[in-house]
This record gives structure tokens, C-alpha cells and sequence, in this order.
């Protein structure tokens, strides 16, 4: 975009180096180390820096590695996806893991790199949008360029002639032709109207250029507000049972991630209860069979604690507006109800247990601590398998994702939980080193299997576990992003911008008239395309029939530049 | 939700065969008419070389008729100083602008009329599979191949009826062949329901676009290849060198190829613009953010900023020509990728290929 710009810098001092170089062979030293660092001095050290960085090919280099860059983000797991499968990944492959590690690749687009080359890409895009938009200014404001001598030279020509006894003189022709190009939306300049060679200059197409500035400019534009986004807004998690309530307070997530700029006050306190949870599976489709292909929540909100209270549908693709935020449905399982009695006959846990999906067929898992179990604690792991069903070598799966079979199967241990030491635990993993086992298959008193309603109680007197029935739940994704309006409204913009630049036409058009010696009246004209513009001829076609059509000539059909006609007009002006 | 109809569904998949087999006997055809064009052209040059050697240039411009539309297609005289340009060259007989020439083309016209006794016969096959489904026909890859094939076909024929791009025939429909191959071998799935994920407006409005898109890059990406073999064979010609690519005689000069796929890419990028923009909301819709990095994110991200580097390339000193050509090329193989990578190896959210 600034190509010309380059070319207008030598450095001088190197040539006159040259020159006293031939001069002394003292002076020669010197005149190299001068030719070494030519001397542009700090400032032009900038100036330089500047026009290579907006320049068109460095432009191009970073819009390359930026696709280059993005690529690794899509081979390595990422960070802000999901940290524990990184963390995964590196334990993995000691080998390399660390290393990639150190490299950023696990957190591309926030990397030093990546950013680099994204920032130098806009702080480059900005470099050449403004005097772009600035010289695009000045050239609106101005009148068409002067009138070329020879209009034969340009890529598209033409010529008529109006027959002396037609009255057209040179000065109307000029004028009517201005009307008629003004009227196609031309910028139109008359010159020199009353002398002996009338001419016009014309220009159209202004929007082109204001089309690429507004694009450009949008995608900065788009940059910004995702920014405010990061900024501002705020995303968390929930799981959610069938009957519990989401209260919109920091407490009231499971994860929560704030923007950098996050306050808790911004949290307005809506709640949204779970009410009833569906999920269809496909029962026709041959091979396809249990796939879903509905979930439907339905759900009770108040926009404040106070509101009247509200019923609404939570689907996929269907979320729930709340507050400022957005409610998706992400995700859904099986609650099995459990009640675990203690060693003293105490209820000490009841309530449902989330099982994390683990495989097909809503085959999950399941983890219960309990804490609050005297005189031990107690804990559970095992599966819950909607409809179980047991292969010829006697492993358990599950069948179907609905509830037809509904199973427990879980060991269980007694022991220190490890809770009250106040270190944070994974509530979806028990770790079980330094427990008892009480219940395992590898015991004589076997593993667990429970069916709804059953109850079975534990050796050693350490007390009894019951499954009670099954409930539903969803994982709910909870977003704010103030950025995302303007991302939306720059984006558009972006397109707009693009199209217009894309298929507006930048084209000039210059007319000259005469007066011929044998009376008739020549008129000459020419149209020249800034940029690509492979609609040129269908424009020189267009003006050709208004011109005839103006002056009722006989529709010819263009000739070939070189024509004698032609030539001769051009000459005998 | 409508059932599922599944005669439909394996009417759909015969059609499917069918269109292959029907495409495949076009792409013969199109093959035969560039060796026997190039033939034909060999026989006249030889015929030419002995009666006047001199003019041989004369005899090549009027052998056709169809040289001089060259002459006056190029636009401004600067386009010319291109190191791949030349709009006339000696050993091209196809016209710059690409209009159809008087000569008659027999295999190409059959090869033609195979090509829409085909794209008739894959319609049946893409519109049984949709009313088996009850929806949109691209909701898995295997539709998604098919449904795309299809579009590219019927772009190519639609720019025939303005433009002499039977050329590209062998191409397009090899390529549409492989799309098809590859659909009914790996990406095989019956027809069914879409997961939840799927049911929504933005499915037909996103991924028709896509579809369109890729339609599009795939001619480009044709052309492109072409034109690096053209440039290659005109730099030879103007060498002295043997003409060892005789079969591209029917096909139009490097320069031409250049700007048409140019034109074909800006449409194909604006509509990859709204592949992206509404991906963005329907994500937004779907997973409560409008941009995640998702593998698929990325890699149709990859491929807007590399047409995107491929438009600003053509207003770059240095940079049009062969490394426009390579960049289309190299833009073509990221779609590619994610189409075929990206749904099937990387794990991601749009991992739902169906498979």
C-alpha cells in the first residue's frame, strides 16, 4: 500500500562513500563504517521501521503466519478448552510435554507469539488505513484528474460523429455528455467548455475504496469488542438435579470463570429451578438406534428473588435469557437417590448423587463420600448403568439410555475421606489408598448391585446403603459477554464494507469534442478502471448507447481503436 | 419430526451410485476431448510447419478463429508486464475471455451432455435422501460429500451456459467422482434424525453457505492448477523448448485462468465471510460463546485468512501470478483438511460427523 513510499528512500551517505572511498584510502575506512550504518539517525530508524511494517508485503507476511499460527491451537489440547486434558497430555508425554509447554502451545491464542503477530498485523492494518482514508478524503473532495492528450491510449476508446447538419456544436456535446455521465452517478468536471477542444473529466465508484476502509476498520472494530468481552463478562457452570434452583450468585456456580475486569456486583441474583428434564432417543432410525434427538428442559426463572415466577422451555440451540445472561443447556445425566445409613443406624447421607457420563448408553460414573458417617467415615465408587445388561463373559453395560434396567454396582470403603484437612478434592474421584475396602469383587462379601428401592447393608456393621429412585439432571453453561453485540454489528459491518469494496467500480471517464473540418462533430472518449474492474468494456458499451441514443445516432457497433476514424479525430483536433 | 423413510433413503444411495457411474463416463469423455484436440492441433501444426514454416504464427491465430477474442481481454495495458502473461501465446488455441468458440467439440458435447444427464440423476439422489430424512440433505459428511458434489457439478455447468469452461471437466468431475467415492465408502451413514445439536435454522443457513463456498474453491482450486501448469508450459514455448503438455492447447492462457478464478475466489471468500459469521452466531446460540477456538474454528479461520491473503496477494508487487496460484492452491488443501481432519481426528465440538 505504501510500495512508492520505499522506493523514494536511498540512503545518500553510501554514495558518497563510494565517491571519497576512490578519493583516499585513509578515508576509506571511514566512508565503510559510514556505508554500514547509513545514517538515518534514530528517527528515520522509526520511519523506516513504520513504512516496512505497513507496507503491503509485510501486511501479507503476517496475514501468512497468522494462518500459520493459528494451526497449532487445533493439534494441541488447549488450556481454556479444558486444562485437564492438558494436564493429561503432558503426563502422557514426559518426553516433549514440558517442552511444548514452554512454547506456549497449550495456550496459542493468548501466547506471546500469537499475540505478536496479531498485534504487529493490526498496529500494520492501522498503518495503512489512515493515510489511506485520509488521501481517500482529499481525492473525494477534488475534481477528476485533467483531461489525458491522447484518450486512444487508454484501455477502453471510442469515438462518434455527429453529422454537421444534426446543430450539435462541440460546447452542447460536451455539456449533454456531462449530463448524461452525471446522471449515471459520474463526478463530472467540464473544461475549457467554450474553447476549440471541450473535454470533461468524470469519476465514479468512490465507494469502493470507502467500502475496503470501512472492512479494515470494522475488523479492528471486531478486535475491540472481543476485548471488552474478556473483559467484562463473565461464563460459569451449574448442575442442576430435577427440583434444585440456580441462584445467580458467585456461590451459586460449580465453575465460574470471570473476566478480568469482573466485579460481583454485576451478579444480578435471578434464579432458574429445574423442573422437569426430557431427553428422546431414536427408536426408528435402523443403526442409529438410541441416538438422541431431543432434550427438553423445563424450567421455572424469576428475574429477581421478588418476581412473579415464570415457566420456560430450555433447549439446545434454545437458551434461556436472564439477567443479562444467557442460559444453554450443555449437558444432562442420571442422578440415582441414594440414602447411606452409618455404623450407629444415623442417616448420614441422602439426596442424589451426580453420575458423570462416561460411555455409551449413559454408562456413568459414580462417587458418594460421606463424611458425616460415624464411627467411620464411609465412601463408594462404582457405576450406574440406566438399563444394565451383562455380556456372555459377565461384564456389565448398558443397553439403552433410558431408564429400563436402572443399576448400581459399587464397592465401598471406610477410612479417613480426607476432607476435614481442608484440601480441595475432585468430588468425581475418591481416592481410595488410604481407605479399607469393605464391599470389592474381590472380597468375600462381594461388590454392591442395587436396583431402585433396594437396600443392602455393609460388613462389619459400618451400615447400609439404599437406592431410592432416579432423578435427572442438566449441566447448565451460564455467559455474559457485553462484547458480543458490537462483534455482531462490526462484523456486518465488515461485510458490508467487503462487498462494496469487492463489486463497487472505481472508473474514470474523460470526454473530448471537436469541431471537424468538414463541419461534423467529433467527440472522443475514454474510461480508465483504477484496480481490477472486468466490467470496463460493459461500461464503455453503456456509455456508447447513452452518447447515441443522446444525439440520435445510428446504433453502431464500437470499432476497433485503430480505426482511421479514429485516429484521425485525434489528430485533426 | 418427520419419520424416517428408508426406501427413500436406499433410492437415494442407488441414485447416488449411479450419478458416480454417469460422471465417470463424462469424465472419459472430457479426457478424450483434450487428447483429441490436442491431436487435432498437432496434425495442423504439423501441416502448417510444412507448406509455410514462416507463418506460423498467422495459422495458429486464424486456425480457430477463436485467438483474436484474446486480443481485447486483457483490460489495462500495465496487467500485460506480468510474468505470466501474454494473452495471445503461440501453442494456446482457447480464447482469453473464455466465450465458446465456433469450432465444434464433439466429445466435449457429449461429455457435456453426460454431465447433466448426471447432475439430474444425483438432484434425484440428494432430494430422496432429504425427504427420506424429512430435513435438509447435509447433516452428517457423507451428506455433506454428496450435497457438496452435487453443488460443485452444478456450479460448473451453470458457468458453462456463459462461459467455455469445459476445459475444467476433467477436474471438476474427477474431483466430484472422488467426492462421491469417498462419501459411499468411508463416510457411509443411513439416513436418520439429526442430535439435538443439529436442530436448528442455522443448520441450513450455515452450512448450505459452506457448501456453496466449497463448491466454488473447488473450480478455483481447478483452475489454479491449471494455471501453474500453463505458466509453466508458456514459459517453456517462449523458450523454444519442446511442448510437452500438448493437451492444454484447449485450455486458455495462465493470465486469463488468473483473473476468472480471482473473480470466482472473491465470491467464494465473501461467502466463506458468512460461513464464519453466522457459524459465530449460531455457536453462540449452541454453546453460549461466539468464538472458542474449536478445532473447526480454527481451521475455517485458517482458510478465511488464507483466501484472505490470496486477494491482498493479487494487489501485492511480486506476489500475483504463480504464488497467487499457489496460495488458491494451498487455501483449497486447508478446506480440505478441515473437512476431512478437523471431523474426524481432532477432537473438537463438531465432532459429530455421523460416523
Amino acid at each position: 500500500m505504501s510500495e512508492s513510499v520505499k522506493a523514494k528512500k536511498k540512503s545518500p551517505s553510501a554514495e558518497s562513500a563510494t565517491a571519497e572511498g576512490a578519493a583516499g584510502e585513509g578515508k576509506l575506512q571511514q566512508a565503510k563504517s559510514e556505508a554500514a550504518l547509513p545514517a538515518l539517525g534514530f528517527k528515520g530508524m522509526l520511519r523506516w521501521a513504520w513504512t516496512q511494517l505497513t507496507s503491503m508485503r509485510t501486511a501479507l507476511f503476517l496475514l501468512l503466519m497468522l494462518a500459520v499460527g493459528a494451526v497449532p491451537g487445533s493439534l494441541f489440547p488447549q488450556r481454556p478448552a479444558n486444562p485437564a486434558v492438558v494436564t493429561q497430555y503432558i503426563k502422557d508425554n514426559p518426553s516433549y510435554g514440558q517442552f511444548l509447554d514452554a512454547l506456549q502451545l497449550y495456550d496459542v491464542y493468548s501466547s506471546a507469539w500469537f499475540s505478536a503477530i496479531y498485534i504487529l498485523l493490526f498496529i500494520s492494518l492501522i498503518g495503512c488505513v489512515t493515510p489511506r482514508a485520509i488521501a481517500h478524503y482529499k481525492a473525494m473532495k477534488s475534481q477528476p484528474p485533467r483531461t489525458p492528450k491522447r484518450l486512444s491510449r487508454l484501455p477502453e476508446y471510442g469515438t462518434l460523429a455527429l453529422p454537421a447538419d444534426a446543430g450539435i456544436p462541440a460546447s452542447k456535446a460536451i455539456n449533454d455528455a456531462a449530463g448524461l455521465l452525471k446522471k449515471r452517478g459520474y463526478r463530472v468536471e467540464v473544461r475549457n467548455a467554450d474553447g476549440d477542444l471541450p473535454s470533461l473529466g468524470a469519476e465514479r465508484g468512490f465507494l469502493k475504496e470507502v467500502g475496503n476502509l470501512v472492512f479494515h476498520t470494522s475488523l479492528i472494530g471486531v478486535l475491540v469488542s472481543v476485548a471488552i468481552g474478556g473483559l467484562f463478562g463473565y461464563s460459569g457452570q451449574r448442575i442442576l438435579v430435577e427440583g434444585d434452583t440456580f441462584v445467580n450468585t458467585l456461590v451459586g456456580y460449580d465453575q465460574f470463570t470471570p473476566g478480568t475486569n469482573f466485579q460481583s456486583s454485576s451478579l444480578q441474583p435471578y434464579s432458574m429451578q429445574l423442573d422437569k428434564f426430557n431427553a428422546k432417543f431414536d427408536r426408528e432410525s435402523p443403526g442409529k438406534a438410541g441416538q438422541p434427538i431431543d432434550y427438553t428442559a423445563e424450567v421455572t426463572t424469576k428475574e429477581t428473588p421478588d418476581s412473579p415466577a415464570k415457566k420456560e422451555t430450555l433447549k439446545v440451540n434454545d437458551p434461556v435469557s436472564l439477567g443479562g445472561t444467557s442460559l444453554y443447556l450443555t449437558g444432562n445425566g442420571y442422578a440415582p437417590m441414594v440414602t447411606v445409613r452409618d455404623g450407629e443406624g444415623n442417616v448420614s447421607f441422602q439426596g442424589p448423587v451426580i453420575a458423570k457420563v462416561q460411555g455409551d448408553n449413559y454408562y456413568s460414573s459414580v462417587v458418594i463420600k460421606v463424611p458425616d458417617a460415624k464411627p467411620e467415615q464411609l465412601g463408594f465408587v462404582g457405576f450406574f448403568l440406566p438399563t444394565a445388561l451383562v455380556t456372555s463373559d459377565g461384564i456389565s453395560f448398558s443397553g439403552a439410555p433410558e431408564l429400563v434396567n436402572p443399576q448400581l454396582s459399587l464397592n465401598s470403603f471406610y477410612g479417613d475421606l480426607g476432607l476435614d484437612k481442608g484440601v480441595p478434592q475432585n468430588v468425581f474421584e475418591l481416592d481410595v489408598e488410604k481407605l479399607k475396602p469393605l464391599n470389592s469383587r474381590n472380597l468375600a462379601a462381594g461388590g454392591i448391585t442395587l436396583t431402585p428401592g433396594a437396600t443392602v447393608n455393609l460388613p462389619e456393621g459400618k451400615g447400609s446403603i439404599t437406592f431410592d429412585g432416579v432423578k435427572k439432571y442438566i449441566g447448565v453453561d451460564i455467559h455474559h459477554n457485553p462484547g458480543q453485540l458490537y462483534a455482531l454489528i462490526f462484523g456486518l459491518l465488515a461485510v458490508a464494507g467487503l462487498m462494496t469494496s469487492l463489486y463497487v467500480n472505481r472508473r474514470r471517464v474523460w470526454v473530448r469534442t471537436g469541431t471537424h473540418a468538414d463541419g461534423r462533430t467529433m467527440v472522443e472518449y475514454g474510461l480508465l478502471a483504477r484496480g481490477e474492474d472486468h466490467r470496463l468494456a460493459g461500461e464503455a458499451a453503456a456509455l456508447r448507447e447513452l452518447f447515441a441514443r443522446e444525439w440520435n445516432l445510428p446504433e453502431t457497433p464500437q470499432a476497433p481503436p485503430t480505426t482511421a476514424v479514429s485516429s484521425s479525430t485525434s489528430k485533426d483536433q | 419430526m418427520p419419520a424416517i423413510n428408508e426406501t427413500l433413503g436406499q433410492y437415494s444411495e442407488l441414485f447416488m451410485l449411479l450419478a458416480a457411474g454417469t460422471y465417470t463416463v463424462a469424465f472419459i469423455a472430457f479426457a478424450w476431448d483434450l487428447a483429441k484436440s490436442s491431436k487435432t492441433f498437432q496434425a495442423v501444426d504439423l501441416k502448417a510447419a510444412a507448406s509455410s514454416a514462416g507463418e506460423k504464427v498467422t495459422v495458429a491465430a486464424g486456425r480457430v478463429g477463436a485467438a483474436l477474442g484474446g486480443a481485447d481481454a486483457g483490460g489495462p495495458a500495465g496487467r500485460a508486464e506480468r510474468p505470466t502473461s501474454s494473452l495471445t501465446f503461440e501453442g494456446g488455441t482457447a480464447a482469453g475471455d473464455m466465450k465458446y468458440a465456433a469450432e465444434r467439440r464433439v466429445p466435449a458435447r457429449i461429455a457435456v451432455a453426460l454431465t447433466v444427464l448426471g447432475v439430474l440423476i444425483h438432484a434425484a439422489g440428494v432430494i430422496t435422501r432429504a425427504l427420506g430424512a424429512g430435513r435438509v440433505p447435509w447433516g452428517n459428511m457423507y451428506e455433506f460429500l454428496t450435497t457438496g458434489a452435487f453443488v460443485a457439478v452444478a456450479v460448473f455447468l451453470v458457468t458453462l451456459i456463459r462461459r467455455d469452461l469445459r476445459f475444467l471437466g476433467t477436474f471438476v468431475l474427477g474431483l466430484a467422482i472422488i467426492m462421491l467415492v469417498a462419501a459411499s465408502v468411508s463416510f457411509w451413514t443411513p439416513v436418520g434424525h439429526l442430535v439435538p445439536a443439529l436442530q436448528s435454522y442455522w443448520l441450513i443457513i450455515h452450512v448450505s453457505i459452506a457448501v456453496l463456498s466449497s463448491a466454488l474453491f473447488t473450480l478455483t482450486f481447478a483452475m489454479s492448477v491449471l494455471q501453474l501448469l500453463q505458466s509453466y508450459r508458456q514459459k517453456n514455448l517462449a523458450a523454444g523448448r519442446k511442448d510437452n503438455l500438448s493437451f492444454m492447447r484447449v485450455v486458455p492462457n495462465a493470465l486469463s485462468l488468473e483473473n476468472l478464478s480471482y473473480r470466482i475466489n472473491a465470491i467464494a471468500f465473501i461467502g466463506w465471510t458468512f460461513t464464519l459469521m453466522f457459524g459465530a452466531i449460531w455457536a453462540e446460540k449452541a454453546w453460549g460463546r461466539f468464538w472458542g477456538w474449536d478445532p473447526k474454528e480454527v481451521w475455517t479461520f485458517v482458510i478465511w485468512v488464507v483466501y484472505a491473503g490470496y486477494l491482498h496477494a493479487r494487489a501485492t508487487r511480486g506476489w500475483t501470478g504463480t504464488r497467487a496460484a499457489w496460495l488458491s492452491i494451498v487455501g483449497y488443501a486447508c478446506v480440505i483438511i478441515n473437512f476431512t481432519l478437523v471431523n474426524t481426528v481432532f477432537q473438537g465440538l463438531h465432532s459429530y460427523s455421523g460416523l
